[in-house]
C-alpha cells in the first residue's frame, strides 16, 4: 500500500534508531508525550520502545475521544436509545464503553435498543432517509479529525429537508486539551510529572493546521512536533525533538509534511465554525471541565440539534472506585500504577475508558506491552489481588 | 417417484415457494421438503433408507466426534455459503485429532418465509462440498420458526471419524523447541465475510478460503505420526488459536510477523477498517506444531498439497510461565499477541 | 489521532461530490466535500468515509529521503 508500507520499513528503522541511540545525551530522561491514541497504537503495535534507548520514554496521553468522553453523556446516549426510541447510529469504538450501572451501548443493543453501527455519518443520513417515521440520532465524538464529516451531514441533511435527524454532538478540541495537561498541578510542579515535549497529533493538525500548537511552545516553553502515524514517522520526530531539546529550542515543527500545512484544510475549517460554536466549558474525563474545549450546534442549525430537541440534561457521573483513568490520561500515572489493572479491570471487563478504547493506555499497555514487565506487572497484581479481595 | 420411493401429488416448486410452518411439523409436507430437496442432493444410500437413524460398522482405532452450529450472516458470501461451510468446519474439525472424517449429520432450522429457491442453493452447495470432501451426509433433521425467531436458515452438523492406531494429537502437547507452521494466509474469510456486510461497503476480490482440510492433514500425518497439535484457527483468528494452545500446553511462543502468509488485498482491508489480521477468522487454515526435526518435512508435504501451497514456518515454541505469545513485528520491535478481546469492531480512532 | 489512511482517487462522480479510492486493491466509496481540486490518481487522506486532504507527493518523497539519511551523518554508525 503506497505511503503506507514505506513508512514501516524495518531498514530505515534501524537507521533512524541508531541516529537516536547517538544524539540522545545519556545525562538526561527525554519524557515525550504522544497526545494521540493513533501514536499509542503504533508505539505499541510495532513494539517502537523497542529501538529506543532507555533514557527516552513516551508518556502516554489523553488523545482518545473515547477515553476523554464523560460517562454522563454516554448515559444520555443510552437514555435516548432506551426512553425515546430513537435509531442511534455511532461509530463502533463507542459500543463498548462501560457507563453508569455497568450499561454499555452494545449491552443495551442485546436488550433490544436500536443502535446501528456506523462507519460514515453518511451511512446515517442513509439510515434516516430510509426511516422517515423514527428519529435517527448519530452520537458525534471525536476530535477536530472527525468533527467536518459531522458538518457535512448536518449541511446535507439540511438540504435534503430531512426532518428526523439529530445530532448528538460531543466533539472536542485538542488545543485545549493540551493547554489543560500542561497547566495541570502535576506537570507544573517540578518532580511530578515532566514533559519535555510533544508529538503533535497528525490528523487533527491536517484540519487545524500546525498555527495552534505554536502558542504552546512559546507559552510553555516545550517543542511540539507534528508526527505522522506510521512507526518512522514516530520515530523521525522523536529524533526531531530530542535535537529540538538537546539545543535548547522549543519550536513547533512538522514531520508530517506530506499531509499537514500551517493553515491546515481551510474549506473543513470553515465548514465547521459555520455550523458549531464554541461551548464555555466541557466536561472531560479525567480532566474534569475544561473551557473552551468542546463544541455544540449553533441556533441556526438547532433543527438537527439532538440536546435541544430531546431536552438532554447531562449529569455527572463518577468513575468506578479506585479507577486511575484520570490520572493516567493526563500522564501523571502508568497504568501498572492503578490496582484495578489486570485485576478487576482487564479487556473482556473494562472499568474505565482507558481499558476500553483499543488507543487507551492501559488496552495497548495489556495488549502489547505486558511481557516487559511481566514480573512487575504480576507482582503487582498479586499485591491488588490481596488488597482487593 | 423420488428417492425414497414415496410419491407426492404436487412437486415442490423451489422456485417461488418459501418455508411455512407445515414443514416441519413432521406431516407430508415436511416429508415432501425432505424427499425432493435435502435426499435428493445429499442422495446417499443411508439417507434413502429414510430412517431416523443411520447405522454403519466401524473398524479399528479410536473414534473422534465433533458438532458445529453455523449461524452465519450474510448466508451466501464470496467463496461460500452457510452450507459448505458446515460441512468444512466439521470435517476440519473432526481432522484436527489426526482422524480420518465418516459421516455428517446435518440439523435444520429454518424460518418460516425463507426462500426455498436460497434454501435449495445452500442445499447444493452442502451436498457438493460434502461429496468432494468424501464425507457424506447420511442423516438429517429439520425444524421451522416462526418468522422473526430464525435468521433465515441455521445449520448444526455433528461429524464422525476414527483416529488410526498411534496418532495421539492434542492442543495440551506443545514442548518448549517445537516449531508452529500454517498452511497459508490468514484473515481471508473474515474480510471475504465483512465484504459482503451491507453497512461496510468496500468492494475486493477477496474470497473466502472455506475448505474441507481433512486430504492435507492425512498427507501430514503418514509423513510425520508425531505430530503434537492442530488446530483450526476460525472465530478469533490466528491469535486466539496460539492463546488457546500456550494455555492448553502452559508453554508461551514466539512469532515472526514477517513469517506469516497475509494476502495484500486482506492488508488492505484490515487498515482500511482498523483490524488486525491477526485476529480475523479463517475457515481453511490449520495451525501445526511439531517436533524441531519433523518441520521441514511437514514443510514440504504441506506444500505440496493444493491447500498449503504458502505454508510457512511462522515460530517456535518457548518456556514462558505467563503463556504469553510474543511477536517479533515486521519493524523490528516486538509486542505481545494477546486474545482477542471482545468482537474486533471497526474503530475510528 | 484517527484512524485515517492515504488513498488513490480512481473515479470521480462530480455531481454527488463521491469518488471511488483504491487502497492497494481495495476499493471504498468517500465523499469529496471537504477538499478541492481532486484529481483522478490523487491521493487522499481518507477517514470515516470523507477526505480530509491531498497526500503530497514530493513531501513523502522527501520525508522518506529524511529517514534514510538518519545513520548516514555520522560515519561511525553501521547501516
Amino acid at each position: 500500500m503506497k505511503y503506507i508500507d514505506e513508512f514501516r520499513q524495518q531498514s530505515l528503522a534501524k537507521k533512524l534508531s541508531a541516529s537516536i541511540h547517538k544524539e540522545a545525551n545519556p545525562e538526561r530522561k527525554y519524557n515525550l508525550m504522544e497526545f494521540c491514541g493513533g501514536h499509542t497504537h503504533a508505539i505499541f503495535r510495532y513494539g517502537v520502545q523497542d529501538l529506543m534507548p532507555d533514557n527516552v520514554n513516551f508518556v502516554h496521553g489523553p488523545g482518545c475521544p473515547v477515553c476523554v468522553l464523560p460517562i454522563g453523556r454516554i448515559d444520555n446516549a443510552i437514555q435516548l436509545a432506551e426512553d425515546h426510541d430513537v435509531i442511534l447510529c455511532t461509530y463502533g469504538d463507542m459500543l463498548r464503553v462501560p457507563a453508569s450501572g455497568r450499561k454499555s451501548l452494545l449491552k443495551i443493543k442485546a436488550e433490544g435498543a436500536d443502535i446501528r453501527m456506523v462507519y460514515s455519518t453518511q451511512d446515517a443520513l442513509k439510515i434516516a432517509q430510509d426511516n422517515p417515521h423514527r428519529q435517527v440520532v448519530f452520537f458525534a465524538i471525536g476530535f477536530e479529525t472527525t468533527t467536518p464529516p459531522t458538518a457535512v451531514a448536518i449541511k446535507q441533511a439540511q438540504a435534503l429537508g430531512l426532518k428526523n435527524f439529530k445530532v448528538f454532538c460531543n466533539h472536542v478540541l485538542t488545543p485545549a486539551a493540551i493547554q489543560n495537561i500542561l497547566e495541570s498541578p502535576e506537570v507544573r510542579d517540578i518532580g511530578s510529572v515532566s514533559i519535555d515535549g510533544f508529538f503533535g497529533p497528525s490528523h487533527v493538525s491536517s484540519i487545524i493546521g500546525s498555527r495552534p500548537y505554536e502558542f504552546f511552545a512559546e507559552e510553555f516553553q516545550r517543542p511540539v512536533v507534528i508526527a505522522g502515524f506510521e512507526p518512522l514517522d514516530v520515530m523521525q520526530s522523536t529524533l526531531m525533538l530530542i535535537r529540538q531539546l538537546n539545543e535548547g529550542r522549543h519550536d513547533v515543527e512538522n514531520e508530517y509534511t506530506r499531509v499537514v500545512s500551517r493553515d491546515g484544510n481551510l474549506k473543513a475549517q470553515q465548514l465547521v465554525s459555520e455550523i458549531f460554536e464554541l461551548r464555555r466549558s466541557f466536561e472531560w474525563r479525567g480532566l474534569g471541565l475544561v473551557p473552551y474545549s468542546a463544541l455544540q450546534i449553533k441556533q441556526a442549525y438547532a433543527d438537527f440539534d439532538a440536546e435541544k430537541y430531546f431536552n438532554i440534561t447531562t449529569i455527572q457521573a463518577s468513575d468506578v472506585k479506585g479507577c486511575e483513568c484520570p490520572s493516567i490520561l493526563r500522564g501523571a500515572k502508568t497504568p501498572i500504577d492503578c490496582k484495578l489493572f489486570g485485576t478487576v479491570c482487564t479487556p473482556e471487563n473494562p472499568m474505565g475508558s482507558c481499558m476500553v478504547s483499543s488507543e487507551g493506555a492501559c488496552a495497548a499497555y495489556w495488549s502489547y506491552g505486558r511481557f516487559r514487565q511481566n514480573s512487575k506487572i504480576t507482582d503487582h497484581q498479586q499485591d491488588n489481588m490481596e488488597s482487593v479481595a | 417417484m423420488t428417492q425414497t420411493g414415496k410419491r407426492f401429488p404436487v412437486r415442490l416448486n423451489t422456485r417461488t415457494d418459501k418455508v411455512d410452518m407445515t414443514h416441519g411439523s413432521g406431516g407430508r409436507a415436511m416429508a415432501q421438503l425432505v424427499d425432493e430437496l435435502f435426499v435428493k442432493h445429499f442422495d446417499n444410500e443411508l439417507l434413502r433408507q429414510a430412517n431416523d437413524q443411520a447405522s454403519f460398522d466401524i473398524t479399528g482405532g479410536r473414534m473422534v466426534m465433533s458438532v458445529d452450529g453455523h449461524v452465519i450472516s450474510p448466508i451466501f458470501f464470496p467463496g461460500g455459503d452457510i452450507g459448505s461451510l458446515s460441512v468444512h468446519g466439521t470435517v476440519n474439525d473432526v481432522a484436527m485429532s489426526g482422524a480420518k472424517p465418516l459421516y455428517l449429520s446435518a440439523g435444520f432450522i429454518l424460518e418460516e418465509g425463507y426462500p426455498l429457491a436460497d434454501l435449495e442453493r445452500i442445499v447444493i452447495s452442502m451436498a457438493k462440498a460434502a461429496s468432494d470432501a468424501n464425507v457424506p451426509v447420511i442423516t438429517g433433521d429439520t425444524k421451522v420458526v416462526e418468522k422473526g425467531k430464525g435468521d433465515g436458515v441455521f445449520i448444526t452438523t455433528t461429524g464422525i471419524g476414527i483416529v488410526p492406531e498411534g496418532i495421539n494429537i492434542s492442543g495440551d502437547l506443545a514442548q518448549p523447541g517445537d516449531v508452529i507452521l500454517i498452511n497459508g494466509s490468514i484473515g481471508d474469510h473474515g474480510i471475504a465475510i465483512m465484504s459482503s456486510r451491507e453497512n461496510l461497503q468496500f468492494e475486493t476480490t477477496i474470497e473466502s478460503d472455506s475448505a474441507a482440510l481433512h486430504t492435507l492433514i492425512a498427507d501430514m500425518v503418514k509423513a510425520v505420526p508425531d505430530i503434537h497439535c492442530l488446530r483450526d484457527p476460525t472465530r478469533g483468528g490466528l491469535a486466539t488459536t496460539l492463546n488457546e494452545l500456550t494455555q492448553q500446553s502452559s508453554v508461551g511462543m514466539t512469532i515472526r510477523e514477517d513469517d506469516i502468509p497475509v494476502k495484500p488485498a486482506v492488508s488492505a482491508a484490515c487498515e482500511l477498517l482498523g483490524l488486525d489480521p491477526l485476529y480475523v477468522a479463517n475457515e481453511g487454515k490449520l495451525v501445526c506444531i511439531c517436533k524441531k526435526q519433523d518441520a521441514e518435512k511437514l514443510l514440504d508435504t504441506m506444500r505440496a498439497h493444493p491447500l498449503g501451497k504458502q505454508s510457512a514456518i511462522i515460530g517456535e515454541v518457548i518456556e514462558d510461565a505467563h503463556g504469553f505469545v510474543q511477536m517479533q513485528t515486521g519493524f523490528g520491535g516486538s509486542r505481545i499477541v494477546d486474545w482477542l478481546a471482545g468482537e474486533q469492531l471497526p474503530r475510528i480512532c | 489521532m484517527c484512524l485515517a489512511l492515504p488513498a488513490q482517487v480512481i473515479s470521480i462522480n462530480e455531481a454527488t461530490d463521491m469518488a471511488t479510492v483504491a487502497l492497494g486493491e481495495v476499493k471504498r466509496e468517500i465523499s469529496l466535500a471537504l477538499v478541492e481540486d481532486v484529481k483522478i490518481n490523487d491521493y487522499v487522506l481518507i477517514h470515516v468515509g470523507y477526505a480530509l486532504n491531498k497526500v503530497s507527493e514530493e513531501e513523502a518523497e522527501r520525508t522518506l529521503a529524511l529517514f534514510a539519511e538518519a545513520g548516514l551523518i555520522d560515519k561511525e554508525v553501521s547501516a
